[in-house]
């Protein structure tokens, strides 16, 4: 897995993770499920239905896919109704995830709709007798022709004129002529959720409902040796336990009846410990005493390799950070003689499929899941574990449908947490000190235990059950799609020679997966931080530092276009305040972004305000996309200055909300974004590119502020004390 | 064991049949039918489940129904309808304020206490009152511009 040259695939193809190019030359997801009625259907009551595999997760995705199908149509926004995701209708659109959703589903449906438009205007022109090039069509569907003759999107629509494949042979619009997409449309889930309309699994209300609660072990991986049920099922309310293997849980009419059995069961328990968890003191030292996969990830050596008089080494530290979602998660599952219906806020529902056909085991027929939102999610948490485990509690009832919603305490101590993550930095200076060499090495468990991505299951019940399945270590991603652990490890500077090595942990006692960014954010705040060691060490300014390191048109431009905007050349220094700068292309491959930010130390570190520029190309929403970046940059800030999952040898303790405590309004610095638009450019994910940026540029602002560096995340006062 | 408990909520006079020491989010949700109001924590410590009870912004997921007998309840349904949007339901539109939208509706509710006891807030003074309120997007500074668009919007002229 070693490649040379500039990281991260740049100029490959970014998307050999999700989208497996099956040689048909077609746009996005297109590739993998031509068939055009897959993905859309006009209706007689006057709307398209456009069936999305891509899930909303509060990034806006469907608002964005709205607004692409509107144009390419030429119809009015309230005419695209989104269908919720399922995997009885909708096209496998693979996990949404990786800020891909706008690049693959984004330009399926942009080509699937240009080639409908042209389908049904040469339909239309049959039926009217006229030349499709004198027809247009209006915002309600409507198609005109000369002398007033009319049909419509409806009438046409039970022609079955979309049961083809796509060709891709019709031109979508040129960027000049979009109407809908490139413009702040009003998000189409919003309204719902201010008038207090059920769109989350949470508000879902089935007949016969009942409710289940499950039995956490007191350790991970501990097993359950007795389990005396009696009391349990004497509490009143209670249906039924469920058991199987090391996995128990309470099925009962109401949450509260859920709780009092739970509470009665766990008394009825023994366990045997499972795997110690490390010493919170000593991560670093646990990291790289612990077997690994090492895995050369890049290498460029200098074409005349310069003399080196010097090297600088530092040492850099993420903790292990959790998702903490608003919403506890929460899944229904219905068994029936048809087989298993779960409905879940899962990112990757044919994936979770997969593994609930594996566990049970069931022909993938025989089970249909369907999606409903969630809270925001910002990677793999609890919402696939979720669905697994109500379909275990489901089975020990007679076909009613069982509703489980974890605890706020099973949402921050058993959801998959984002990788504690080590990374040594080298650079090698020549006599004018001049880097000519780099070396990144980084430490740490994989990021992705996603569903569906391993040869066996990954849902945490699936590890408990009476025949387990293996618990393995978590995984990363090719580095074709991004990597996962060495994510932007590779700097985007044009260094003369680097080398980047990835120490991938093959222990796992603390349960590790994706979580936004995956390595990037980490690496991108070692990257920035010893960026800016390197540029206080020579006396030079740090933009123009950054500037003479990168030669990327696009790359300068976000570096230039934040500096200016935050006023960096004119910045007065002064005491217990400081500034600093960071930059990213997230990938290498992806979205451009460089933050600024301003810090106070009184005597707390505060960040008062951030400023971004970002190119993310061509832009869909540019409401949706500051949206995204507002939001990176403040929970970036929150997981700099506050996050740390905390644990003891035995089980994670940091569960509640003051025990995990995250940024509050009174703490949220002002944020500034500046977009840079380039329409003629490919679309890309805007989610996931602030992050690493930010945390760059508040680790250099506490330095310029305290002469502190602070090389472990989080930067608390405690450690600048520490450091200091 | 269950006892009646009479509540006026959004307005409606509503007699309730349940344990009083029933969470009065378990009875907004369940029997009521009220799934605006969300549950985020269950400790009284994300905001996430906030209703007015007499004009005063409280977490219902700690609140014993008991103790909200005879009392004044107001959840996000009751706040506006898309006909007649509260100021803050069509600030918060306007300024597209959220991401996934979970933590919104004690936030609104949150807000609307604020503007009871104070029509005219500073921008601080939004912050310091959701400051109990949890948003885990990042959402806030949309938040609090919208707040204070409702303020002035929702102002006699």
């Amino acid at each position: 897995m070693s490649t040379s040259g500039r990281a991260g695939g740049a100029g490959a193809a970014p998307a050999g993770f999700h989208v497996h190019d099956t040689g048909t030359g077609l746009p996005g997801n297109l590739q993998v499920n031509p068939r055009l009625s897959k993905w859309l259907r006009f209706r007689g009551d006057g709307a398209v239905e456009v069936f999305c595999g891509k899930v909303e997760i509060g990034q806006g995705i469907l608002t964005a896919i709205a607004q692409i199908v509107a144009d390419e149509l030429d119809l009015d926004l309230a005419r695209v109704r989104m269908v919720p995701a399922s995997t009885a209708l909708s096209p496998n659109e693979g996990v949404t995830s990786g800020s891909f959703s706008v690049e693959h589903s984004g330009s399926a449906l942009r080509y699937a709709c240009a080639e409908a438009r042209a389908l049904f205007l040469d339909a239309a022109a049959q039926r009217l007798g006229v030349a499709a090039a004198s027809l247009t069509v209006q915002g309600d569907g409507t198609i005109v022709g000369p002398g007033n003759l009319r049909t419509s999107y409806w009438e046409l629509g039970d022609l079955n004129l979309l049961d083809r494949d796509a060709t891709a042979k019709v031109p979508p619009k040129p960027a000049s002529a979009r109407q809908v997409a490139g413009t702040a449309a009003l998000r189409i889930d919003i309204p719902d959720k201010v008038f207090g309309r059920s769109r989350f699994v949470h508000d879902l209300a089935l007949p016969g409902i009942l409710q289940g609660r499950i039995l956490r072990p007191p350790s991970p991986g501990a097993t359950l040796t007795v389990l005396d049920d009696a009391k349990a099922k004497e509490v009143p309310g209670v249906v039924a336990v469920a058991r199987n293997g090391s996995f128990a849980g309470i099925v009962a009419e109401t949450e509260q009846a859920a709780a009092a059995g739970l509470k009665a069961l766990a008394g009825g328990a023994q366990w045997q410990a499972g795997e110690p968890l490390p010493d919170e003191a000593g991560l670093r030292a646990w990291l790289k005493s612990q077997p690994v996969e090492t895995t050369s990830i890049n290498v460029r050596d200098a074409a005349a390799p310069a003399a080196k008089a010097r090297t600088v080494r530092r040492e850099y530290m993420r903790p292990y950070i959790a998702h903490a979602s608003m919403a506890p998660s929460c899944a229904i599952a219905q068994w029936s003689a048809g087989g298993l219906r779960v409905w879940t806020h899962s990112q990757g529902i044919f994936n979770l499929r997969a593994e609930l056909a594996l566990i049970f085991p069931l022909a993938p027929e025989r089970i249909v899941v369907e999606h409903a939102e969630g809270a925001g999610c910002y990677g793999h948490n609890g919402a696939d574990d979720v669905a697994l485990e109500a379909a275990l509690l489901a089975r020990a009832v007679d076909g009613r449908p069982v509703r489980l919603l974890w605890s706020r305490e099973d949402e921050m101590a058993w959801a998959p947490v984002g990788a504690c993550q080590a990374m040594d930095l080298e650079a090698d200076l020549d006599a004018k000190g001049d880097i000519v060499g780099w070396r990144h090495d980084v430490w740490g468990n994989g990021h992705v235990s996603r569903p569906g991505r391993g040869k066996t299951p990954t849902l945490h019940a699936a590890w408990q059950l009476a025949k387990p399945f293996p618990r393995t270590p978590a995984i990363n991603p090719p580095v074709s799609g991004g990597g996962g652990s060495e994510r932007n490890a590779t700097p985007l500077y044009d260094f003369p020679a680097w080398r980047i090595t990835n120490h991938r942990l093959l222990t796992m006692p603390i349960r590790t997966s994706s979580l936004r960014t995956l390595g990037a954010f980490a690496n991108v705040f070692a990257i920035e931080s010893f960026m800016e060691e390197l540029a206080v060490e020579r006396d030079e300014d740090s933009v123009e530092f950054r500037l003479r390191h990168v030669k990327d048109p696009r790359a300068r431009a976000v570096i230039e276009a934040a500096a200016q905007r935050a006023g960096w050349a004119g910045w007065q220094k002064r005491e217990g305040a400081g500034h600093g700068i960071g930059f990213a292309r997230y990938k290498n491959a992806g979205a451009y972004c460089a933050a600024i930010a301003e810090v106070e130390t009184d005597p707390d570190i505060r960040v008062r305000r951030i400023v971004l520029a970002v190119d993310v190309g061509e832009v869909i929403n540019p409401d949706g996309v500051i949206n995204q970046i507002e939001g990176g940059a403040v929970q970036a800030t929150s997981w700099v200055l506050k996050e740390a999952v905390r644990f003891d040898r035995e089980r994670i303790t940091s569960d509640t909300w003051e025990t995990y405590p995250i940024l509050r309004f009174s703490e949220v610095p002002a944020v500034e974004v500046d977009l840079i638009a380039r329409p003629e450019e490919k679309a890309m994910g805007a989610g996931e590119a602030a992050h690493g940026p930010v945390a760059g540029a508040i680790a250099n602002a506490v330095y310029d502020a305290l002469g502190v560096r602070v090389r472990d995340l989080p930067i608390t006062r405690e450690r600048i004390i520490a450091t200091g | 064991m269950p006892e009646t408990t009479r509540l006026r909520v959004n307005g409606s006079e509503r007699s309730i049949e349940a344990d009083p020491a029933t969470p009065l989010l378990t009875v907004l949700r369940g029997p009521l039918g009220l799934t605006g109001t969300h549950f985020g924590c269950g400790a009284n410590q994300c905001g996430a489940c906030n209703v007015l009870i007499d004009g005063q912004a409280v977490a219902s997921c700690d609140t014993p129904l008991w103790a909200a007998a005879g009392k004044d309840i107001t959840t996000l349904e009751g706040l506006g309808t898309p006909e007649r949007p509260h100021p803050l339901q069509a600030a918060f539109i306007a300024e597209q304020a959220m991401q996934c939208g979970y933590c919104i509706s004690g936030i609104l509710i949150s807000a609307a206490a604020l503007l009871r006891r104070n029509p005219d807030p500073s921008e601080a003074e939004v912050r310091a009152a959701l400051d109990r309120n949890l948003c885990r997007c990042g959402a806030h500074n949309r938040i609090v511009r919208a707040v204070l668009r409702a303020a002035t919007e929702g102002r006699p002229s």
